[in-house]
């Protein structure tokens, strides 16, 4: 996963990135297997390397694949990232330790999901029970996030997309561009 | 057979959140030093899979089986985070689309995707 994550970092060509970011996701998701998280995994590789990769793509058809080198100098983004990983592995010492059962989070009402939620709502996937039942709301809001987001792409990229608007340079050529949302 | 070095007991149970750090600050690196606004976008999404590892691996305890009930299991992971996670992927691709939308606009309204170039033309129009 860091080999891919550094390729992307050094990689011009973007459609090569884009993929990388397919296959990192990907990785990801078997991560997320090994951990235990199955849900998790299933959701990632359909949605994060499925369809975050197929959008990235339809964006690299409309605009341009290359990036171009850029001139400004790259020692102050480098010396802002090591500084701030530096001090978050300074935070992670105080961290527990990978695999404890006693951990502070694992401690707090999911004893309680465990035991109860089987009888409570009758789902043997506790990751479904907390989702619709728990923690609905969240959920909900979640939803709400999506129907904003699917808003603004359509305001965006909707009806008059090739029109001429206020603010354009130039007229655009009109190129195929279906974003699918 | 004896290390050499004395390593300390924290470092293995710590690498999990390491690793995270790592992944998290060369998707850092990629949005702060890229003028390219695709190549930006990735970078967003490999720190956001960055955050999500470092969720998923806080809820696996060790011998911990998927959370599905079953009385065979005596062990679950916990199953907290993986919902929240569920909830994250999914609002980071509806973020992640809006942002791209964005990014076919400013290609409309500029004809170029790279920072620099918009900054200039910018700095040209005053």
């Amino acid at each position: 996963m860091a080999a891919t994550a550094f390729a992307i970092i050094r990689l011009r060509n973007l459609f090569a990135v884009v993929m990388l970011s397919g296959i990192f996701s990907l990785l990801a998701a078997s991560l997320y297997v090994l951990l235990s998280a199955v849900d998790v995994a299933f959701t990632e590789a359909a949605v994060g390397a499925g369809i975050s990769t197929l959008l990235m793509l339809a964006t690299l058809a409309i605009t341009s694949e290359y990036e171009k080198k850029s001139e400004r100098s790259n020692w102050l983004p480098k010396v802002i990232v090591f500084v701030t990983g530096g001090v978050l592995i300074y935070g992670t010492l105080d961290m527990p330790l990978y695999g404890a059962a006693d951990a502070p989070a694992n401690l707090h009402l999911i004893p309680r999901f465990i035991l109860e939620s089987g009888t409570e709502i009758g789902i043997p996937n506790i990751v479904t029970s907390v989702l619709a039942s728990y923690r609905g709301y969240d959920t909900l809001g979640e939803t709400v996030v999506i129907f904003t987001a699917a808003i603004g792409v359509l305001v965006l990229l909707g009806r008059g997309h090739n029109r001429w608007r206020p603010g354009m340079r130039k007229p655009v050529v009109p190129e195929d561009r279906e974003e699918e949302v | 057979m004896e290390l050499p070095i004395e390593i300390p007991m924290e470092i293995p149970g710590l690498l999990n959140y390491w690793i995270v750090i790592v992944l998290m600050m060369a998707g850092f690196y990629v949005v702060i030093s890229h003028g390219n606004l695709v190549k930006k976008m990735v970078g967003l999404s490999v720190f956001q899979v960055a955050v999500f590892v470092l969720y998923i691996s806080m809820s696996k305890i060790d011998g911990g089986s998927a959370p599905i009930l079953d009385d065979a299991i005596k062990q679950y992971s916990n199953p907290l985070p993986h919902v929240l996670i569920l909830t994250a992927i999914v609002v980071g691709v509806a973020t992640t689309a809006l942002g791209l939308a964005l990014i076919v606009r400013v290609r409309d309204a500029y004809g170029t995707i790279e920072e620099d170039e918009i900054l200039e033309q910018e700095r040209n129009d005053t």
